[in-house]
């Protein structure tokens, strides 16, 4: 750990020596900082390992959502993907509270099965990985529009479904340790920009 | 019929409101020996449970979007601490046909305090004097050097950061040491020393050193979630506890002020209240009465506040209570900066605010508008959030792996600008009393008119221009709007978004047309005082809150002094 991150020992410590006797504030910062580790530690403690139950989304529609946030920001080499990090999970819980949700991602999923259907005969998670990968790049471009004018609903929905799993994966845990972001801590002095060539 | 439920006791001093202004004039007050009772229409804040500091998303079920992810569209964090909104049920205000005004309130101990940038800059000399300046507007009764002092005792008190630079058009402090600049903030200032535009410490109401028993900041950045250590400063954990110390301070919370009720003799003798919680009305009665309920709240119950002595309103024989109403000038832009994608993992947080600005720097020139501008700017490498990568998802389009790889190296790449300026006031800009609408409290609405002049959309103009020419300057890509028509010519902001509401019980020396004196008090009722930005005469290109703390702070001294004087 860099030795500018302050142990919470030396935050204790900080707070201790700024404090005034008598002060009417006297209490709050050492009660402060136990209590945010406290409610850290308790909710890290309650974040449930059980299989999530869909809120809004059925079974196997939950399943083609779980699939399709997986093919938009997938594991690699460097990090898991959105389905690890919890996207699916995220997206049901704010469609079950958003009518317009709902009508985007709860239609287009619909939509996307009976597309492959016409097309392919199957439903979407029974297509071939070359048929997936067909019926989402003519739909994941803008520029579709230009020759089928008749997909702007598709493109509404998968535009929307993009940026609600980037959402729910860059704020998890994966996510945020694969961007790199260091933040969020209780540092004694901020050290400002690290040399970089051109900065 | 309410019954109202009369309180025997009598305070020296009814202060209505707990923000910038109320919570200076409660320490004030208290610490000169007053007993001062405090109406506050929201509930009381408990940093313990309300503040949401050192939260990751992924520790919130909606990950910082709220329910049904309105988060992602629109002011509203489950992050952030309360601190106010938009729309509140069952109190609404209405807007004229053709006007188009947002109103931001805030219904919780501390007010607005809860809310705000932390910027806390000092009107300039000239600020005081816009009309003898340029002919536009009106002279304050005080001048910069009377204001001074108070400007002292507020940044002595609160603990302000920032350097000491000699800018005429933004006076120097009582400063703590300024923390580091991060690399936006590197980048940024090189560029501007190329065009010549100044860009110095910023000067942010946050502490970098221990300052009467509140600890030195911890460069989390999260100011806008609470800070269980006040070391930024609010109204709530910095004036109100000094007032509770004394032991002549009461707070009434839930308490949505109705009208100030007058006596025979023509002064204000008690303050009517609906008591939330109880649904009851109330009466608390006081020697004097301080109106600090924000600008255009102030405004709605002095013209609520009607009697057969003051039939327009209380205080309002000039007829300009809730005249001269005005917001900063706002326009945003940002650039995407190649030289931050790849930077090295790196701790980019600092405090909850920008640590360099751009000061008013054209002040020595003729410009093609009257008045000036700052400007504020931040990006970088903070903790993601929701909705942060919409941008990219819609450029990069498609999917996989590469989808993803763009967003990391887009992250932390962009910094947006955002100007703030002065406007003038103008015969369109006012709030009144919608004589069809109540609100649930039974209490009559306001009703906005507002219209930006051919001066403000100007300065938008030369907010962007300068925009692009900084990042261009930095080698960036600007994205920004240089359209000169439509509803937003130049990203000019909607009225009342940028949450500085100003001069709607505007001081003056002319009881004609002003309706206080220069001490904040209303020239027709002699213990009545307006100490918020309700009382500014112009609104300068400064962020008020500093300002409304030492009006407030210079008020409540003069009070003290009224009062020893038996003159209460």
């Amino acid at each position: 750990m860099d030795k500018n991150f302050a142990s919470r020992r030396d935050i204790l410590k900080s707070l201790c020596t700024g404090v005034a006797v008598g002060s009417v504030l006297q209490a709050i910062p050492l009660e402060a900082a136990e209590y945010a580790h406290r409610l850290i530690a308790e909710e890290k403690a309650a974040s449930p390992n059980a299989q999530y139950m869909p809120k809004y989304f059925a079974a196997e529609q939950y399943k083609l959502l779980c699939a399709l946030c997986g093919t938009i920001l997938p594991g690699d080499a460097d990090s898991g993907g959105a389905v690890e990090a919890g996207a699916p999970e995220y997206i049901d819980l704010l469609t079950s509270e958003n009518a317009e949700y709902q009508r985007v991602l709860g239609g287009g999923l619909i939509w996307l099965d009976s597309a492959c259907d016409d097309r392919y005969g199957h439903a979407y998670l029974e297509c071939t990985p070359q048929q997936q990968a067909e019926m989402l790049d003519q739909i994941a471009y803008r520029k579709n529009l230009e020759h089928n004018p008749e997909m702007s609903h598709a493109i509404e929905f998968f535009a929307l479904l993009r940026k609600l799993t980037a959402d729910g994966f860059f704020t998890s845990k994966i996510g945020i340790e694969y961007l790199g972001y260091v933040g969020n801590a209780y540092v004694l002095k901020f050290e400002g920009c690290p040399p970089v060539p051109g900065v | 019929m309410l019954q109202v439920i009369d309180s025997p006791k009598e305070y020296d001093v009814c202060i209505v409101g707990s923000g910038a202004a109320g919570g200076t004039a409660a320490k004030v007050l208290t610490e000169g020996g007053l007993n001062v009772v405090m109406l506050e229409a929201g509930p009381r804040l408990n940093p313990y449970k309300d503040y949401k500091e050192h939260v990751w998303p992924y520790e919130l079920a909606h990950r910082g979007a709220d329910v049904g992810g309105r988060a992602r569209h629109e002011w509203n964090d489950e992050f952030l601490a309360p601190n106010g909104f938009w729309e509140i049920d069952g109190e609404p205000y209405t807007t004229a046909p053709g006007s188009s005004f947002r109103w931001f309130r805030s219904r919780i101990e501390g007010g607005r305090t809860n809310h705000w940038g932390r910027i806390a800059l000092r009107m300039a000399p000239v600020d005081f004097k816009a009309r003898s300046t340029d002919g536009m507007g009106d002279d304050w009764p005080i001048t910069y050097e009377e204001l001074a002092p108070y400007y002292d005792k507020v940044e002595a008190f609160i603990g302000v950061f920032g350097t000491k630079e000699g800018i005429p058009s933004a006076p120097d402090g009582i400063f703590q040491p300024p923390p580091k600049p991060r690399c936006t903030e590197t980048i940024v200032k090189k560029a501007c020393d190329k065009l010549k535009v100044t860009c110095v410490p910023s000067r942010l109401a946050i502490l970098t050193e221990a300052h009467n028993g509140r600890p030195a900041c911890h460069y989390c950045a999260q100011c806008g979630r609470g800070c269980m250590m006040a070391s930024n400063f609010s109204s709530s954990q910095v004036m109100i506890p000094p007032a509770q110390k004394t032991g002549r301070f009461t707070m009434i919370a839930n308490a949505m002020a109705r009208e100030i009720v007058v006596g025979k003799d023509g002064r204000a003798k008690a303050v009517s209240y609906i008591d939330k919680t109880t649904r009851t009305e109330q009466q608390i009665h006081a020697k004097a009465f301080i109106v600090a309920a924000s600008a255009c709240e102030s405004a709605r119950l002095l013209l609520n506040s009607r009697s057969t002595l003051f039939s327009n309103g209380l205080a309002n024989s000039s007829g300009v209570v809730g005249r001269y109403l005005t917001d900063s000038v706002g326009s945003d832009a940002a650039g995407y900066f190649p030289q931050l994608a790849g930077m090295p993992k790196h701790n980019h947080d600092g405090v909850g605010g920008m640590h360099m600005y751009m000061p008013w720097w054209k002040f020595d020139r003729k410009n093609e508008f009257l008045r000036g501008y700052h400007i504020e700017f931040g990006g970088g490498r903070g903790m993601p959030g929701v909705a942060e990568f919409d941008g990219v998802c819609d450029q990069h389009e498609g999917y996989g792996v590469s989808l993803k790889q763009r967003c990391r190296s887009d992250y932390g790449t962009y910094i947006g600008f955002s100007g703030r300026g002065e406007m003038i006031p103008n015969a369109n800009s006012f709030c009144e009393i919608d004589p069809n609408v109540v609100d649930k409290w039974g209490i009559p609405v306001l009703r906005f008119h507002f219209a930006w002049s051919e001066n403000e959309i100007k300065m938008a103009k030369d907010m962007q221009e300068t925009f692009q020419s900084i990042v261009e300057a930095a080698g960036g890509t600007f994205y920004g709007d240089l359209r000169a028509g439509g509803k937003s010519p130049y990203g000019i902001s909607e009225g009342g978004t940028i949450v500085h509401e100003l001069g709607t019980v505007r001081m003056g020396n002319d009881p004609k047309t002003s309706v206080l004196n220069k001490n904040c008090q209303a020239h027709d009722v002699r213990n009545v005082f307006v100490t918020d930005g309700a009382s500014f005469v112009t609104g300068p290109e400064k962020n008020p809150t500093l300002t409304i703390m030492a009006l407030s702070w210079k008020a409540s001294e003069y009070l003290i002094e009224q009062s020893r004087k038996g003159e209460l």
